[in-house]
């Protein structure tokens, strides 16, 4: 074979183990989202974990932020210059779209990712007083607020 | 312009914004709201703590009281009835960043009353509550 092709070969083949890599990384255990915004922290986090962008893709955030009056039952309506600047952030860092040929989805608790990433927690913890709701992210991964989910900091409430 | 006429027009212009975005306290929050309840009803006869406190306390039709969230002491600390995520308590006895930016005050309310009574509140009953938690002490 000729030396150029051998190298072509080596150099796709380590570029392809890089993709693979890269492409998986959402289902990384040990997660630290470091993507941030004032606005997005202060409002989003007055009533729940700001959660990370990365975890529903740009149509779900455009979706939610544009139902802000009926966010899951309760009004967490904001200003349009505040509602703007975190959508756009929102979007900006949001996650690949792995269904999209359906309507968005609303709740990251819904997303495949989610929903494999949990399989192992039993019933009932997520029955347990002090978890309450699956949007308690806080209730086990103890350091959620500063956007670190690794199981290094999972503490799973008795 | 004259640079130094220029400069101390600069100057003015940003102790305004500064004054304007200062912090309020309490006590302008409560006036007014008692400017806007005059407005609302010329029967407005200021506020009241108790009122407030029956106010805070009770469901008004749906299935939350303000003290869902807050509980029935204000001077504690509150819990999201949803999501757990703790709520620094709302007597600004116990916080004294309560009841200090109007436009934080509004936007809670706004939330805070559709979710609770399904309508806006009104400034005469947004008061009472106010009120009720100002005389609240440690």
């Amino acid at each position: 074979m000729h030396h150029a092709s051998k190298l072509f070969i080596a150099a796709s083949l380590v570029l392809g183990v890089v993709a693979a890599v890269f492409a998986d990384d959402d289902d990384d255990d040990g997660r630290l989202y470091t993507a941030s915004h004032p606005a997005w922290k202060t409002e989003c986090g007055g009533c729940h974990v700001a959660y990370p962008p990365r975890l529903l893709p740009a149509r779900s955030w455009r979706a939610l932020m544009s139902d802000l009056d009926n966010h899951f039952g309760t009004d967490a309506s904001l200003d349009p210059q505040a509602a703007a600047d975190i959508g756009a952030f929102l979007e900006r860092n949001a996650g690949r779209d792995r269904t999209p040929a359906a309507a968005p989805v609303l709740r990251i608790t819904e997303t495949p990712w989610f929903v494999r990433e949990h399989d192992e927690v039993p019933a009932r913890v997520w029955q347990s007083a002090k978890v309450a709701s699956r949007s308690n992210c806080a209730a086990c991964h103890v350091t959620a607020d500063q956007g670190s989910y690794g199981e290094g900091s999972l503490f799973i409430p008795k | 312009m004259n640079p130094l006429l220029y400069l101390f027009a600069t100057a003015v212009t940003a102790a305004a914004v500064t004054i304007g975005a200062a912090a309020q306290t309490p006590l302008d929050i409560r006036q007014s709201l008692g400017a806007a309840a005059q407005r609302e009803s010329a029967d407005f006869a200021g506020f009241s703590a108790q009122r407030g406190e029956a106010f805070f306390k009770s469901r008004h039709g749906r299935d939350w009281s303000c003290a869902s969230c807050h509980t029935a002491n204000p001077l504690a600390a509150g819990r999201h009835v949803k999501t757990h995520k703790d709520i620094a308590p709302m007597a600004p006895a116990a916080n004294a960043e309560r009841f200090t930016r109007q436009a934080k005050v509004e936007k809670w309310f706004r939330r805070n009353c559709n979710d609770v009574l399904g309508r806006p509140c009104t400034a005469a009953e947004k008061g009472d509550v106010i009120v009720y938690l100002m005389s609240l002490k440690q």
